[in-house]
């Protein structure tokens, strides 16, 4: 590694570069870090810590905020409550200290779950398609490749929103609009113009020899791509994946508008928990912290590949 | 094993023709170099045999079978690469096994087989090693493994000892010999490398613009090279041109060189005045004080066992190997006298050699 470090450098940087350097990074990972700390410390806190001022760094934790999140509850008297027996749950003895009880299950948990299916969904269409396309774009002579390259990578240069009530009144036709299907499909589209444009760069790197090699050892061009070509991309498809999970679990604006029920994902449906008896911070918080876990968990576990992502085509081997 | 035949064999790149109206025969158990710089179409009429390419025009046989259009895997071929293209997410082992695995060879045979196959090339005690760690010359026995393990009908190696440092390639040269010697594999190695292709093969084609100038053996190309590419390609140095103009009449056994009478080998052919090339090897020229065709030192290079001389002969420099123990000073005038059986003549424009008695048998592409 020492090698390859001095061809790009021929200094060794100074201390004094070095601490500057540190600093810079350090300073900017905080600044970056502050809204995810207080998302975090925001889902512990009670309603009225959550909304004093100035911010209380100390404070009581309670879970408050993640039972309002996964809950629905009705004021009672306090008649009522005390008649009904001992509290059965940590929630439960919480909700009523508010004087309510929980009346069922909010819509947290199948908001996330349409996310989970649908970003985990359109991004493995995304991935599939994109690396059949980028190994044809890589390997053959496709007619108007630049073109349709172009093309591809054109879809992405639009802003979504722009396309919105077109898609939205198709979908309304085809019957498509609130469905999981929908919004799969529509992620999709918008995905694999950059799981085209990553996975070329990386199949473009392995060296056909590899595919030539196995067809004359007595593969099909199929078996060969699954065999040879395929574990030697996973990197990039790694890389690629996240870069398309990433966006289609975050993805705001379609979702607003494409979905109101059976098929709306977290990101919408977050907001309106606001709404919901009060000014409930907390509960905002809390669906928030959970809705970061998933891509938080993806990303450290591959940050190796994520980090080749970005930097492909600068580094050889 | 099998033989190889290919009849007027083209491939075009577009305008570009990469290889034009090639024909020649590897006989069952041959080893075959074919010879030429880069850009020859030599690794183009490789991948056309191995069903990489598929030609233009003309046919290819396996073993009397017409392959043009067969797929790669249907040939029952194997191929070295260049860069060897040993699959680097397989130990040496599965490298091995590849190509049994796609014929649905049984699990022990497969492991008797590798295991035979590493005994062979000297590599059975890195069977369980990944190939990324390998030297060079341990990932060229894997590749050659890969390539022997199935028994193909024939094998084909494109620069196989290419990325090879220069002592480890005089190793290979001589393994992949033995190997040769050993298994008898009918055997197309493509190589830019003049000095591995004499050493190794049985015939060479030696190709230019994608033209066979020659095919023959080493002895027939070096002594009696078809044309003027493949005097001036082969031999370090390379064959020295004596440039005159002159007609010739069938029978004429004698040039005029620079008003000098030069003996030559019986010309077969009645030649108009045309500008011809006397071709003389390096050491095919010894120096004598008593020859009329004259010359003065430029310089010469000490080889050990012999050195080259440089003569300056008025149009040109005339390159001589003699015993190192002579001594000469520059600018000395010195008398060259011509080995005349050992003479090939040449007809400038075509670049052809002109048929003598040293060339009754004239092969040309």
């Amino acid at each position: 590694m020492s090698s390859v470090n001095a061809a790009h450098s021929v200094v060794e940087p100074s201390r004094t570069s070095k601490r500057i350097a540190a600093t810079i990074v350090i300073a900017y990972a905080v600044i970056t870090m502050i809204p995810l700390v207080w998302i975090v410390l925001t889902s512990f806190k009670s309603p009225p810590d959550s909304i004093s001022y100035p911010p209380k760094i100390v404070f009581q934790p309670t879970l408050e905020g993640y039972c309002n999140l996964f809950t629905t509850r009705t004021r009672q008297t306090p008649e009522y409550i005390t008649s009904l027996g001992a509290p059965t749950s940590t929630c439960d003895e919480i909700t009523r200290s508010r004087n309510m009880v929980i009346a069922g299950p909010s819509n947290y948990w199948p908001r996330f779950q349409n996310s989970l299916v649908i970003a985990f969904g359109s991004t493995f269409l995304a991935v599939s398609l994109g690396t059949l396309a980028a190994y044809g774009f890589s390997r053959f002579k496709v007619p108007l490749a630049e073109d349709l390259l172009f093309f591809i990578l054109s879809t992405r240069m639009m802003p979504p929103i722009a396309v919105a009530i077109p898609i939205y009144l198709m979908y309304r036709q085809l019957g498509l609009s609130d469905t999981a299907l929908g919004m799969i499909l529509l992620y999709t589209a918008v995905n694999v113009s950059l799981a085209v444009w990553l996975l070329k760069g990386f199949i473009d790197e392995i060296p056909r020899e590899y595919e030539e090699a196995a067809m004359i050892d007595g593969y099909t061009r199929m078996q060969a791509f699954f065999k040879v070509v395929l574990p030697q991309a996973t990197t990039g498809i790694a890389a690629t994946a996240i870069f398309c999970l990433i966006f289609a679990w975050n993805e705001y604006a379609f979702a607003v508008l494409l979905t109101s029920g059976a098929a709306q994902t977290a990101p919408p449906f977050i907001p309106t928990i606001i709404g919901e008896g009060g000014q409930d911070w907390p509960a905002v918080a809390a669906g928030t912290t959970i809705f970061v876990v998933p891509i938080l968990v993806f990303t450290i576990l591959l940050r190796k590949q994520l980090l080749r992502g970005i930097t492909f085509g600068a580094v050889r081997k | 094993m099998a033989e190889i035949r290919i009849e007027n064999l083209r491939k075009e790149f577009g305008a570009f023709s990469a290889v034009e109206d090639s024909s020649f025969v590897v006989r069952d158990g041959e080893f075959l170099a074919l010879l030429g710089p880069s850009g020859c179409g030599k690794t183009t009429t490789l991948r056309m045999i191995a069903g990489l390419e598929l030609p233009t025009s003309g046919k290819i046989f396996l073993g009397g079978e017409d392959v043009t259009f067969n797929r790669a895997r249907e040939r029952d071929i194997a191929f070295v690469f260049q860069l060897f293209a040993l699959y680097p997410h397989m130990n040496v082992r599965k490298n091995i096994a590849f190509p049994l695995l796609a014929q649905g060879v049984a699990k022990a045979e497969i492991r008797a087989r590798v295991e035979e196959t590493a005994k062979l090339l000297q590599i059975d005690h890195i069977l369980d090693r990944s190939v990324s760690g390998l030297a060079g010359g341990d990932r060229q026995r894997v590749a050659l493994g890969r390539a022997i393990v199935r028994r193909p009908k024939c094998f084909l190696m494109d620069e196989p000892l290419g990325t090879l440092d220069a002592e480890f390639r005089d190793l290979m040269v001589r393994e992949l010999r033995e190997l040769h010697n050993r298994i008898h594999a009918t055997t197309v190695y493509v190589t830019h490398d003049q000095l591995e292709a004499m050493a190794m093969a049985d015939k060479i084609a030696v190709m230019n613009h994608g033209i066979i100038e020659q095919f023959g053996t080493p002895q027939e190309i070096y002594s009696r090279p078809a044309t003027m590419y493949v005097a001036d390609f082969i031999g370090s140095p390379p064959m020295n041109f004596l440039r005159f103009t002159a007609g010739l009449q069938k029978g004429a056994r004698s040039v005029v060189v620079d008003g000098v009478d030069i003996s030559v080998p019986e010309i077969h052919l009645d030649l108009e005045e045309s500008e011809l090339a006397l071709g003389v090897r390096p050491e095919d020229i010894s120096f004598s004080d008593v020859s009329p065709l004259r010359g003065a030192v430029f310089g010469s290079e000490y080889h050990g066992t012999n050195q080259i001389v440089a003569v300056e002969m008025g149009k040109g420099l005339v390159k001589a190997r003699v015993p190192a123990d002579q001594n000469f000073r520059i600018g000395e005038t010195v008398g060259l006298e011509l080995n005349y059986d050992r003479l090939s003549l040449f007809d400038c424009k075509s670049g052809r050699a002109v048929p003598s008695s040293r060339y009754a048998e004239h092969h040309h592409g």
